[in-house]
């Protein structure tokens, strides 16, 4: 629990940062920030983010495709966090996703995704030296809520593929400072896909497709305070295992997928509505393999509501440890 | 400090455990681990069946064995025994792999090479599209594309050849009724079930030989890799017990040998200039422009040309290049009538409103890019229908060769049509049409996947009757999931299946008079 970023009535708010990390695999990153909610608080709110891409990575190298133009991708999200104790969180989020292609005949998808769902566990808190260090664990369990099509990329809405997440992550802030830095193994379950045998890097004689898990790094670093949290994020994702897309093929939920992305996020707390506040990002992809090179804004507001006893707190400064 | 380090243990060894969760995600397929091949007959007069394309069983003569009671034949007994000492794991897979069946084991390495080598080219930088050269594979774009069209000519190649081939060895394994190493010595072992069949020439090794040898023409990028195979299935037949040395070297030279016959009629069956011109493509254009009809474009960026638009004179060989033309179907509705308005309506409301019933229908029958392509399919159903039915090797040659000797004509019969009448796709009329799976680059009347579909569905019917029904609704079903993508008007579909099916009849004819019935 940040309680260098107390705000109104002992509420913190809750960050959501959609980062676009495969074609169009998606992950709510709540669960990758030091923020907690505060005992039965519960934070809920909309995200919208649009993506899209014209250059890709087909393996290693890097193309356009006037068969596909630009590949755009609108997310419109749903998000919680309910704090169960100030050290405990549930979090969950679930996307809609509709997908578009601006050149060619492909035709785009949409549908509803994966629901995500975290424990967020905060066991330590300490000073340490001039500031306070925090450890965190985060397991998640993500998986579809429909059935809708994974093999059909790029313009599939999603890979299919039901996700179990671990994470530790560390935290250091000194005065409004602050820096975290994140390590996920997410294990990723076998899918199963309309046909009968596809191709990676030989021929499969089955509809199950093998996914190969991932490792997430993120390091944020920025401002924080009660009011706003101003923040630059680095993030790697790599896929462990799973093969290039070849020349002029098409890509596969089984691909290698790898992206290292920058952006920064923005989060500011309405001082006029108790509970409000609202958050806008943006990020860049640097780096890639058989993905599409997307650029990301997103847009969200959220609102926390207070089931604990209804006693009238007054805006109280950060409390001391 | 002491909280913050088992908190931190704590953490750490989860992450551990989630990374341990993720082994033993192999997904199996499904014939990776069917039993061995058991015939419920020999087929031992199947050296009386009548070959495709050789004059009798005994164009290529193979020489008469050593008796068995002779000391080479000892030697051969020996390196057996030998060689069935201290058997690796991977030797006793290849065993079990092979043992399944080389008919069946070889169709499903050409169905890996076909996905493997199905990608149309990258263009030039100057918006013209680089044509595979057979002369140098290796260099991209590599050779060959392997399209529909030209996987189905190199499945029927593959298939008619294996069959020849197995007649002529089934003629001389009774001819020369020499048993397998197991029956004439009681101390090899038998690793795969005991037959009758007499031993030499071994028909693995015929299989091998065979298809090794048509493969420098198929697939000339891939003959180190297809030599290994080579040697793993003639390594298995003789770890097996199954057969000598001498069994497996009469056998790959006989199989070579028919080959030799087969790659000789490819070299001028006029595949090789199915590619056509630049002149050959616009004349496709300005002849059905002259019609009155809008003619097909290339709806890639930047235009491609069409896919082997001569392939419809290739000599077919279930028929002659007449026949081709006599079984090209009537026009399809003209592109500026009510009828093709119509039907052009009928595919835009179906892609606006997908189903994901539909959607799985498209994506379950689509074959496109990197797969093995509609051809492949239908060797995939017809294979795992087979393996059922216990045929032997011979006879799981005949009716792979009567099924893609179908496939094979039915493309060029389907291919002659699309580039007679050279007929626009419903996305190039009505270009808001978005389609859900890859648009092919070709004319779109008649469908390629009916008319495959249709063809596969009567001859499988005839083979294996009592799923008649099964795979007429397969192939209407492939049939309408062109529509359902997008791709394909009813017209297309339909007139598709009704021509495939003519094909596929001249298939039924050969298999009632080719002897194995």
């Amino acid at each position: 629990m940040r309680r260098f970023i107390l705000c109104h009535d002992k509420k913190y708010y809750l960050v959501i940062l959609l980062a676009i990390l495969s074609f169009k695999q998606l992950s709510a990153q709540t669960d990758a920030d030091a923020i907690m909610m505060v005992k039965n608080n519960f934070c809920t709110g909309l995200m919208y983010s649009h993506s899209s891409w014209s250059n890709y990575w087909e393996g290693t190298s890097k193309r356009n495709n006037e068969n596909l133009g630009t590949v755009s991708n609108n997310m419109y999200a749903v998000m919680g966090n309910y704090g169960v104790s100030d050290k405990l969180n549930l979090l969950f989020g679930v996307p809609y996703v509709q997908t578009k292609a601006s050149a060619g005949t492909l035709h785009g998808l949409q549908g509803l995704q994966d629901l995500s769902l975290w424990v967020k566990w905060n066991p330590i808190e300490t000073k340490l030296g001039k500031g306070l260090f925090s450890v965190y664990g985060i397991g998640g369990v993500s998986f579809p809520t429909t059935n809708y099509v994974a093999d059909f990329l790029p313009l599939s809405i999603g890979l299919q593929s039901t996700n179990f997440s671990l994470r530790a992550m560390v935290d250091y802030q000194i005065g409004n400072f602050f820096a975290t830095a994140s390590g996920t193994y997410v294990v990723r379950n076998n899918i199963n896909i309309d046909r009968t045998s596809y191709y990676t890097t030989q021929i499969h004689l089955t509809n199950e497709v093998a996914m190969p898990d991932a490792s997430n790094y993120q390091l944020r670093t920025g401002y924080r305070s009660g009011r706003m949290i101003a923040e630059a994020i680095f993030n790697q994702w790599n896929t462990l295992g799973g093969f290039d897309i070849t020349r002029n093929n098409m890509p596969f939920p089984s691909n290698k997928m790898n992206a290292t992305t920058a952006g920064v996020n923005i989060k500011y707390n309405i001082k006029a509505v108790d509970g409000l506040s609202l958050i806008g990002s943006g990020s860049i992809t640097l780096a890639g393999r058989n993905m599409g090179q997307a650029s990301t804004i997103s847009g969200g507001v959220f609102y926390i509501i207070d089931f604990s006893k209804k006693t009238k707190t007054t805006n109280s400064p950060a409390k001391e440890k | 400090m002491k909280k913050i380090f088992i908190s931190s243990v704590i953490i750490l060894t989860a992450v551990i455990i989630a990374g341990q969760l993720s082994c033993s995600k192999l997904a199996e397929g499904r014939t990776d681990a069917i039993p061995a091949l058991n015939p419920a007959k020999t087929d031992i007069d199947a050296g009386n069946w009548k070959p495709v394309l050789l004059t009798g069983p005994t164009e290529f003569a193979v020489a008469a064995p050593a008796a068995v009671t002779t000391p080479g034949y000892v030697a051969e007994l020996n390196e057996i025994k030998a060689l069935q000492r201290n058997m690796s794991k991977q030797q006793e897979a290849n065993i079990a792999y092979w043992g399944a069946g080389g008919v069946l084991r070889w169709n499903e390495l050409m169905r890996d090479l076909v996905a493997k080598y199905n990608l149309p080219p990258y263009q030039n930088a100057d918006g013209s599209y680089p044509i595979p050269s057979a002369a140098n594979p290796f260099a991209y774009p590599l050779f060959p594309f392997a399209n529909p069209p030209y996987s189905a000519r190199a499945y029927a190649y593959i298939s008619a050849a294996q069959y020849d081939a197995l007649v002529a060895a089934w003629y001389y394994k009774k001819l020369y009724n020499r048993p397998a190493p197991y029956k004439t010595d009681a101390t090899v072992l038998a690793k795969l079930p005991q037959t009758d069949l007499p031993s030499y020439p071994s028909e693995a090794a015929v299989l091998a030989g065979v298809t090794a040898e048509m493969m420098k023409l198929l697939f000339p990028g891939e003959i180190a890799n297809i030599q290994q195979k080579l040697e793993e299935q003639e390594l298995a037949a003789i770890q097996a017990g199954t057969a000598t040395r001498s069994d497996i070297e009469a056998g790959e030279a006989l199989g070579r040998l028919v080959a030799q016959k087969f790659t000789a009629r490819a070299r001028a069956d006029r595949a090789g200039a199915a590619v056509g011109t630049p002149a050959d493509w616009a004349a496709l254009e300005t002849t059905t422009a002259a019609k009155g009809e809008i003619p097909w474009i290339s709806q890639d960026v930047p235009k491609r040309p069409p896919m082997l638009p001569l392939f419809g004179r290739v000599i077919p060989f279930l028929f002659d290049a007449n026949t081709t033309i006599a079984l090209r179907p009537p026009p399809p509705p003209l592109t500026a009538s009510e009828q093709m308005k119509k039907e052009t309506a009928e595919i835009k409301d179906l892609v606006n409103n997908p189903t994901r019933e539909r959607i799985r229908i498209v994506h379950f029958w689509a074959d496109g890019v990197a797969t093995y392509t509609p051809p492949g399919h239908w060797d995939a159903i017809a294979a795992e229908d087979f393996i059922t039915k216990n045929f032997s090797e011979v006879r799981w040659a005949r009716n792979m060769a009567l099924l893609n000797m179908s496939l094979m004509d039915a493309a060029i019969v389907c291919w002659d049509t699309k580039n007679f009448y050279y007929n626009p796709r419903p996305t190039q009329l009505d270009p808001s049409i978005k389609t859900l799976t890859g648009l092919p680059n070709f004319p779109s009347y008649i469908s390629g996947h009916s008319t495959f579909s249709g063809a596969a569905a009567t001859i499988l019917s005839y083979i294996i009757p009592e799923k008649a029904n099964a795979y007429q609704a397969m192939a209407s079903e492939a049939s309408l999931s062109r529509m359902y993508g997008g791709i394909h008007y009813r017209s297309d579909c339909e007139v598709g299946l009704t021509t495939g099916k003519k094909v596929g009849d001249f298939a039924v004819a050969r298999g009632k008079t080719d002897g194995a019935d």
